[in-house]
């Protein structure tokens, strides 16, 4: 009779004490975290990603934007890109690779006082364009750049 | 934490400062399988980064599966001085998280 009682306060406390850590665990990322899209980095379509990152989804070709990656990546699992652009006012470089399962890679917000240049390293899962949107001055501007994979980076 | 979790350089030329930084993460993206149990490997990966400088987010990125392994982040910035701290922060999708605060040279 009692020791049914006991394990069942056992049981409890630990119940008790899982969902206190859990609770916690969840709360410390919401406070810090912004708001991570994460229907834009779920979707396999690339405009709606631009849509829900940027508000729109047109965009228009733009010279000022120099995508600066391998011509051939022997390894998809590492290639470096770099995003230059002389455009004023640059809020937001977003990373697109059309070919990959999940087309947005990577999405950069720029403060005022910071250069319209990031470098960064992506998996790409075949040849495919790899797309730069910058979006300047509430305008949405783009360019791409071909990048030939020989070694597939995503999935074993 | 024993384990380093991101190598920071940042350094002042005239009047902007570029920043170097790798951060070490596994970035799994949840498809790849384990050879030996045939199970795949949860998805393990970053989601957002911070850098600031003097309270201001200099840069902030949102960061998907597609990133790398072990990211490598470089970008540049105006208004920092030599011997300025620039904190950099980032969590990820399982809620671990880091910080790290390096001097700019």
């Amino acid at each position: 009779m009692n020791n049914t009682r006991r394990t069942f306060l056992k049981a409890g406390m630990a119940t008790g004490t899982v969902a206190v850590a859990v609770g916690a665990g969840l709360l410390t990322p919401g406070s810090v975290l912004a708001a991570w899209p994460k229907a834009a980095f779920g979707t396999k379509k690339m405009d709606e990603a631009i849509k829900i990152l940027n508000g729109s989804a047109s965009t228009a070709d733009s010279k000022d934007i120099i995508v600066d990656a391998p011509d051939i990546a022997e390894n998809g699992a590492v290639v470096s890109v770099t995003v230059k652009t002389k455009l004023a006012n640059v809020e937001k470089i977003t990373v697109l690779v059309p070919e990959n399962v999940s087309p947005l890679a990577a999405s950069y917000i720029l403060g005022k006082q910071t250069d319209g240049f990031v470098t960064g390293r992506i998996k790409m899962r075949k040849t495919s364009d790899v797309i730069a949107v910058v979006k300047a001055g509430g305008k949405l501007m783009t360019a791409k750049k071909p990048v030939k994979v020989t070694l597939g980076g995503c999935g074993g | 934490m024993a384990k380093k979790k991101m190598k920071i350089r940042a350094w002042t030329e005239g009047a902007r400062t570029t920043v170097k930084a790798i951060l070490f993460h596994p970035m799994e993206t949840g498809l790849r399988k384990d050879k030996s149990t045939g199970k795949a490997i949860p998805a393990h990966y970053i989601t957002e980064v911070k850098c600031e400088h003097k309270g201001k987010n200099v840069l902030t990125c949102l960061w998907g599966p597609t990133v790398s392994k072990n990211p490598f982040l470089s970008f540049r910035f105006k208004g920092a001085m030599k011997g300025d701290s620039l904190k950099i922060s980032w969590i990820d999708n399982q809620g671990q998280s880091a910080t790290t605060t390096a001097k700019i040279g």
